[in-house]
């Protein structure tokens, strides 16, 4: 039973803060939680985008800017960013080996995702408030 | 002794490789679904600058229709649901596979197809769908 010498530590203890981003199987997890989340999402956003493409602009700030539609728009910017950010630093582990050079791009990587989501929800938050 | 102990670092195993393996549809799809991921990360720039560009007034969002409806705008966006579609059902057979389905020889190659094949009707019906519907864009 505890012939494991020192190890008081449990068995996810031990394996906490491994892996190339430190994060464990949390990075897995959340990437299969928004991948799961951006199936409707993304078909209810099409629907959006097309259901748009041929409007006037005050039709479609007017569309936008409506409560069902603005919180099925900010729950896709959320998802897709963060899903997109996740991918993203998979790409950079996989080919980038230089330390630094990754620390640098996982951390662009997570300022880019930010940014277009930040953005993003800004203006629809903005067509939602009016004015 | 030393000669020995060199040689296998030569001959050592080496990890799936492109230069290594032929090349297959499932490998092809499965690079495809990386690199229509990346165009997705950046193309989020068209969603925030439309998004933004609605926010901002009717010149703002003249200037985005006029460079969408353009050739090349149209191309891109065509492209863009094309990389989304495909990604998404790439995902939807990553799921089958979570699942602990799907690990067959035929049912990967079907699921490729699948994957392949049904992106393209699926982009080609949704654009014929929005053009009927809406007129297209203006």
């Amino acid at each position: 039973m505890s012939e494991r010498g020192p190890h008081m530590r449990t068995p996810l203890g031990r394996v906490r803060g491994l892996g190339s981003a430190k994060a464990g199987t949390q990075h897995f997890w959340h990437q299969r939680l928004t991948a799961v989340a951006n199936v409707p999402l993304v078909i209810a956003g099409l629907i959006i985008v097309i259901s748009l493409a041929g409007r006037n602009h005050a039709a479609a700030a007017q569309i936008l800017g409506s409560p069902l539609i603005a919180v099925v728009m900010l729950l896709f910017i959320v998802s897709v960013s963060y899903h997109m950010r996740l991918g993203m630093q998979v790409i950079i582990e996989d080919y980038v080996h230089e330390e630094r050079i990754k620390l640098v791009l996982v951390m662009l990587n997570a300022f880019f995702s930010i940014a277009v989501a930040l953005a993003s929800a800004f203006a629809v938050l903005k067509l939602s408030f009016g004015v | 002794m030393t000669e020995t102990t060199r040689r296998p670092e030569t001959a050592r195993p080496l990890s799936p490789h492109l230069q290594i393996y032929r090349l297959t549809l499932t490998m092809v799809m499965s690079i495809v679904h990386r690199a229509t991921g990346a165009v997705l990360y950046v193309g989020t720039l068209l969603l925030a600058w439309w998004l933004l560009a609605i926010a901002s007034g009717p010149n703002a969002y003249l200037t985005f229709q006029s460079v969408a409806g353009s050739w090349i705008g149209r191309l891109v966006l065509f492209g863009y649901t094309w990389a989304l579609i495909h990604h998404m059902l790439g995902g939807i057979r990553h799921f089958l596979w979570d699942l602990g389905y799907g690990f067959g020889a035929a049912e990967r190659e079907w699921l490729a197809r699948a994957t392949l094949f049904g992106s393209i009707a699926l982009t080609l019906l949704l654009w014929i769908f929005a053009y009927l519907v809406t007129g297209g864009l203006r």
